[in-house]
């Protein structure tokens, strides 16, 4: 633990607390701004996602009008879900972390901080208009056409001299844990981007172009992206913001300094292998399939690794379960990630993903990681930075946090039941033989048996946005709360 | 010397100099064979570029995000095999700039839709997909039927394909907007249309002679989908990747 307790973390307070601190005016509008940005977007993700669900169930919500088909509002809600809703509390808790632990001002100040959140808004809305418009490279998760995905760049290399700068100024001899996995997550994407995307426009004027890759190697690229923007994305940046925010809120230190190291380098060293298995039984090589398969179920080992070390943390303080409605987000955020990290391994071996690609049973996975993990992870961290940003003594309500948890939580388990039993069903349909030896089902059958499963995942949905909203009011109330006197910047008074 | 973490730590570009090392091994190992190692791409006769036509009408369907429903990827199973035909070969995909393989099945897979129903049921299907299937869920795309077709930069398309490999002649590229037109009028000499592109499906395929639209595009690209190869002149072995 010497390592770590030298380090002005989060899990440290009674050292922190005594030292003489140096004077340092962290940038804190822009953390704040980001922090809006993640609620606005949070509500207009899950909202979108509440209307696909039930296009799903009842197409006449595509209104005969090309804006709003399914087609195109399903990049507008994954997009909406991943970068402008888990981006901007990445970039805003990395951000505000990073000062915080390094105890210095983020570098290129004021400015540099407002480029890179109006820049990254700038990106969303670039890439969400497009959407309706029907622009997009049809890559999943990489959809943006290639004027955007510049601007992407700019944008992220601004951001990574941001970080990499506040770090090289830091007060602190070592770099704090969750800062190794920010770093990784803005070097990682980074690399992922530019090769996923690199194309050739027709012409400098419009929007198309044409991906460099074709077929199978372009397949291949994609995934190793795609299955890469959840494991640096959805992974990494996230599991930052647990060695942080988990810590603070219990006011312990992270239980296993060694067994950090051991999950970072792990973690992200086998994580990059895992691609392939979104391409069984396709027209990928076989070594290719079970390399990936291979690696995809070692990585259940580092992402368990860093399950235990977030629940450890807890260790002494599970008491504060029962009084902190927000850190049980936090501590219920890693519970779902374990149990998705045990999901997708299982989902990697090759005749398990005969029965589960191309079902329902994905969608149901990827929103146990999606709800139960990003979003529950953010919304802890939101519930424990507000007051702190504000300079509120508590939330305004903790009562209702505990209303969006078990609103929020239902949700997501009606969500990824209704999956599970649609998916298994669809894919055992699909392969059914009758007794004479043809196929049982024809496929249209498949889709309507799908329907009472489609009503269930939308219930969830609702249920997730209903909780979502009620956060957003408690947030409201909060900053409306009297600035309590005497709290100095950044120490919240509890 | 022994080896300190923290050494690590506290020095950030050596810490991202690993991490990037680190996260670069996979990634290498799994891609760059795909490129070297010839067999990835089966040797078949038959696969060709795309007609003009049917790239517009590929990029239609890119553009109304159909691959968020419709896979066109058919797995090596007995199951698929006699619901949608032969497994897929990677040659199938080799101009395929980028893949539309997919990852749901919301609907069914694509991979082999060309020739199985007329034009004139996928105008239908497409204008009120519950006009002909009543289980469907799928939108309606009526919306096509009356829109024109923008195809004045297509010899440009052409060419951003062949920047990106796609062996595009001179000739195609030259003729490519008399292509487009000629291979949605039935009345046209399509015989240069057919030399450059053997098996193009030629035909009104909207039912409108009077105008070349979107929906022509998007029904040409169906019809050929899954057409070019003939699998009767090779064995599983030929196959082999």
């Amino acid at each position: 633990m010497s390592a770590i307790a030298a380090v002005d973390g989060p899990g440290v307070p009674a050292l922190t607390e005594v030292r003489v601190r140096p004077a340092f005016e962290p940038v804190e509008d822009v953390v704040r701004a980001f922090v809006v940005a993640t609620m606005f977007w949070g509500i207009a993700a899950f909202m979108v996602g509440v209307v696909i669900a039930l296009q799903l169930a009842f197409p006449i919500l595509n209104l005969d009008l090309e804006w709003t088909t399914f087609g195109r509002l399903r990049p507008l809600h994954t997009s909406a879900a991943i970068f402008a809703f888990g981006g901007s509390a990445l970039l805003g808790t990395s951000i505000h972390v990073v000062q915080r632990t390094c105890r210095a001002r983020l570098f290129g100040g004021d400015l540099m901080g407002w480029f890179i959140f109006w820049g990254y808004q700038l990106f969303i809305v670039l890439a969400a208009t497009g959407y309706l418009m029907g622009i997009t490279q049809s890559k999943e998760y990489a959809e943006p056409e290639w004027y955007v995905d510049l601007w992407l760049t700019i944008v992220w290399v601004v951001y990574l001299v941001a970080f990499l700068g506040t770090i090289m100024r830091r007060e602190e001899p070592h770099i704090y844990v969750a800062n190794w996995f920010y770093l990784a997550f803005i070097v990682t994407i980074a690399m992922l981007h530019i090769v996923n995307n690199l194309a050739m426009p027709v012409s400098l004027f419009g929007s198309k172009s044409y991906i460099l890759f074709a077929g199978v190697q372009d397949a291949m690229i994609q995934w190793w992206y795609g299955h890469n923007a959840v494991g640096f994305f959805l992974t990494a940046g996230f599991l930052g913001m647990m060695y942080y925010f988990i810590p603070k809120q219990a006011d312990r230190p992270v239980y296993s300094y060694r067994l950090s190291i051991v999950h970072f380098w792990s973690l992200i060293f086998l994580y990059i292998w895992a691609g392939p298995h979104h391409l069984h039984y396709t027209a990928l090589p076989d070594w290719t399939q079970t390399l990936g398969m291979t690696f995809s179920v070692m990585l259940w080992m580092p992402s368990w690794g860093g399950m235990i070390n977030g629940l450890m943390t807890l260790s002494g303080a599970w008491d504060k379960l029962r009084t902190d409605p927000a850190l049980r987000f936090s501590v219920t955020a890693v519970a779902f990630y374990g149990m998705s990290t045990f999901e997708g391994p299982v989902m990697s071996i090759k005749p398990v993903n005969a029965l589960s690609h191309y079902t329902d049973w994905t969608i149901g996975h990827v929103h146990s990681g999606a709800l139960g993990w990003v979003a529950f992870i953010v919304f802890g961290a939101v519930y424990y930075l507000v007051p702190v940003l504000w300079k509120r003594p508590a939330l305004w309500s903790t009562r209702l946090v505990s209303w969006h948890f078990w609103i929020a939580t239902i949700g997501i388990v009606l969500y990824i039941t209704a999956m599970w039993v649609s998916g298994i069903m669809q894919g055992l349909m699909w392969r059914a033989y009758d007794e004479l030896g043809f196929l049982q089902y024809a496929f249209v059958e498949t889709v309507a048996a799908m329907h009472p499963f489609y009503l269930i995942r939308a219930l969830g949905g609702v249920c997730f946005l209903l909780g979502g909203l009620i956060m957003v009011y408690n947030l409201w109330m909060t900053t409306r709360m009297p600035v309590e006197a005497g709290v100095p910047a950044g120490q919240p008074a509890r | 010397m022994t080896f300190r973490h923290a050494t690590i730590e506290r020095n950030v570009l050596l810490l991202m100099v690993l991490t990037l090392i680190t996260v670069s091994i996979g990634g290498l190992v799994q891609i760059v064979p795909l490129f070297a190692v010839e067999s990835t791409i089966e040797r078949v006769d038959g696969v060709r570029p795309y007609s003009p036509l049917e790239l517009a009408g590929r990029n239609i369907y890119i553009r109304e995000g159909c691959y968020t429903c419709h896979s066109q990827q058919i797995r090596s199973f007995r199951d698929e095999a006699e619901r949608y035909g032969h497994y897929s070969l990677a040659a199938e995909s080799m101009y395929d700039h980028p893949f539309q393989w997919g990852s749901k099945r919301t609907g069914p897979d694509l991979a082999r839709v060309g020739g199985k129903y007329s034009n004139e049921w996928h105008v239908a299907h497409l204008m009120d997909p519950r006009g002909v299937v009543p289980e469907s869920i799928m939108p309606p795309y009526s919306f096509l039927q009356d829109r024109p077709l923008r195809g004045r930069d297509i010899a440009q398309h052409l060419k951003a394909n062949r920047a990106v490999g796609v062996p595009y002649t001179d000739e195609m590229i030259a003729s490519a907007l008399v292509d487009l037109g000629a291979q949605a009028n039935p009345d046209a000499d399509a015989s240069g249309l057919l030399a450059r592109y053997p098996k193009a499906v030629v035909g009104d395929f909207d039912g409108n002679p009077r105008l070349l639209s979107e929906m022509d595009a998007l029904v040409a690209y169906l019809q050929m989908l899954g057409t070019l190869v003939k699998f009767s002149d090779y064995s599983l072995k030929d196959l082999q990747q």
